[in-house]
């Protein structure tokens, strides 16, 4: 099973917990990523300003790979959603089509729409199987209860990714949290972090993250489940400054769902960048030791 | 009274933002609302309405529209999209305003400087040596910046240089 991989912009620069994490998980399993230094943004950040720059951006990527004759496996929600978007249009929008490629060829690419992207959770889910990730573990995370947080980008838009989970009512991630034996806390799914307005109105994301804070914490959560690098930079980097904003106390670990079962495989917190999450998660470590030893 | 209906600042601005390409579902909008009812952005800040601003495209207040502050603070979680019974892309109606009002110059900072950077660098943050030593520490690989096709597809898209 082999992939580029595309780590975006904000992966290699403010989350290399994450990327460590899903290298050392994706080898594990199988998964063989190659690593194509041409890769640029995804054009998620500019649609807002400049769409047809962005539009050729996602191409450009998808173009590269399609060269190599590799699939593309992202890690990164938001280009997950774009990257998907544009694959879909020129599948399906011959005008868009067209312009993408007459804006490609002035750097002497193309793309003919060969490839397929997916998120690296998808690809667990689907690919990998809920029981084979389960072959590869060696602790039970029984103890652990587990807030799930989907995000926008990794489901939607439907019609760009694909029906491989419902974007209303998403059962992929609770079904892989459950796999290392933890509990999904699974009520409140439909969250967005409000990480695209922080820049421009960090009141609303602030209020926003709150609100699934104060439910994982008010369902008993030992500590939330992410998937994207701009929801843990909202939910763990802003956690404290959402506390002092809104003048409450979450305190709610936030680790990445690679960081999760990478613990349940037996690895080292440290090779899963443990240490550079932000709320510290000491708590979850202790409460997976002290069940462990308990086993044995 | 700000928030009145200003009649008709612009005859066309339905046409322009129907032209506008991810505009082109504007029309099909019958206001059952169902886009604000699931906003997780008005369920925090009521100043953010997509009904409403669908509406203001509609009666043509078009300065109204492009000049205010609410216009960038859709979240992108395409909620309302994807819940719109009238098949009205919200989302994309927000971008293409967002195009619209970013070619009047009428851009909020952030997104001017993160535009730059990504003329400029390919990415939004540059990885530098000292990120790629911190990188081998941990067992990840070399991550090599080049942007020249980035700069020339930002020109050839834009007719600007970065």
């Amino acid at each position: 099973m082999k992939y580029a991989v595309f780590l975006g912009c904000t992966i290699p620069a403010r989350a290399r917990n994450y990327e460590m994490s899903a290298m050392r998980v994706a080898e594990r399993l199988g998964i063989e990523f190659t690593h194509i230094n041409d890769f640029a943004c995804c054009g998620f950040p500019v649609r807002s300003t400049k769409q047809a720059f962005a539009d050729a951006l996602a191409a450009r990527n998808l173009g590269i790979a399609e060269s190599q004759g590799l699939d593309i496996c992202v890690l990164c929600s938001a280009c997950s959603a774009v990257l998907a978007e544009v694959n879909h249009a020129m599948k399906t929008d011959p005008a868009r089509n067209s312009v993408i490629n007459h804006h490609l060829e002035a750097i002497g690419r193309s793309y003919h729409g060969t490839v397929s992207v997916r998120h690296l959770t998808r690809i667990l889910f689907e690919d990998i199987g809920i029981e084979t990730i389960r072959k590869h573990l060696k602790f039970d995370l029984t103890a652990l209860f587990v807030a799930p947080h989907y995000g926008c980008h990794y489901l939607k838009p439907s019609d760009a990714h694909g029906a491989f989970d419902d974007p209303e009512h998403p059962s992929s991630i609770g079904e892989l949290i459950r796999a290392t034996g933890a509990s999904a806390v699974d009520l409140d799914r439909k969250h967005c972090c409000g990480g695209a307005v922080l820049a421009v109105n960090n009141d609303i994301t602030y209020r926003l993250a709150a609100q699934k804070l104060e439910s994982a914490t008010h369902h008993g959560s030992d500590c939330m489940c992410v998937i994207c690098p701009f929801c843990s930079v909202i939910y763990d980097d802003n956690q404290k400054p959402i506390e002092q904003h809104l003048s409450r106390e979450f305190d709610l670990p936030v680790l990445y769902l690679t960081q999760l079962i990478g613990l349940a495989m037996g690895f080292d917190p440290k090779e899963l960048g443990l240490n550079m999450n932000k709320v510290k998660a000491a708590r979850i470590l202790e409460k997976i030791e002290s069940r462990s030893h308990h086993e044995s | 009274m700000t928030d009145t209906i200003q009649h008709h600042e612009s005859d066309s601005f339905l046409e322009e933002v129907r032209n506008e390409p991810g505009g082109e579902s504007v029309f099909r909008c019958v206001e059952c609302g169902i886009c604000t009812s699931g906003c997780p952005v008005f369920s925090v800040q009521s100043g953010y309405n997509p009904r409403k601003i669908i509406r203001m495209i509609h009666l043509g207040m078009r300065k109204s529209v492009l000049e205010s502050a609410f216009l960038w603070w859709c979240a992108s979680c395409l909620t309302c999209q994807e819940r719109c019974p009238q098949g009205v892309r919200i989302s994309d109606i927000v971008v293409a305003l967002r195009n619209i009002a970013a070619r009047n110059d009428l851009i909020p900072d952030p997104y001017r400087i993160q535009e730059k950077r990504i003329a400029e660098q390919g990415r939004i943050y540059e990885i530098d040596e000292f990120d790629n030593r911190k990188r081998s520490k941990v067992g990840l690989p070399e991550i090599l910046c080049s942007n020249e096709e980035v700069r020339r597809l930002f020109e050839v898209t834009s007719g600007e240089s970065p």
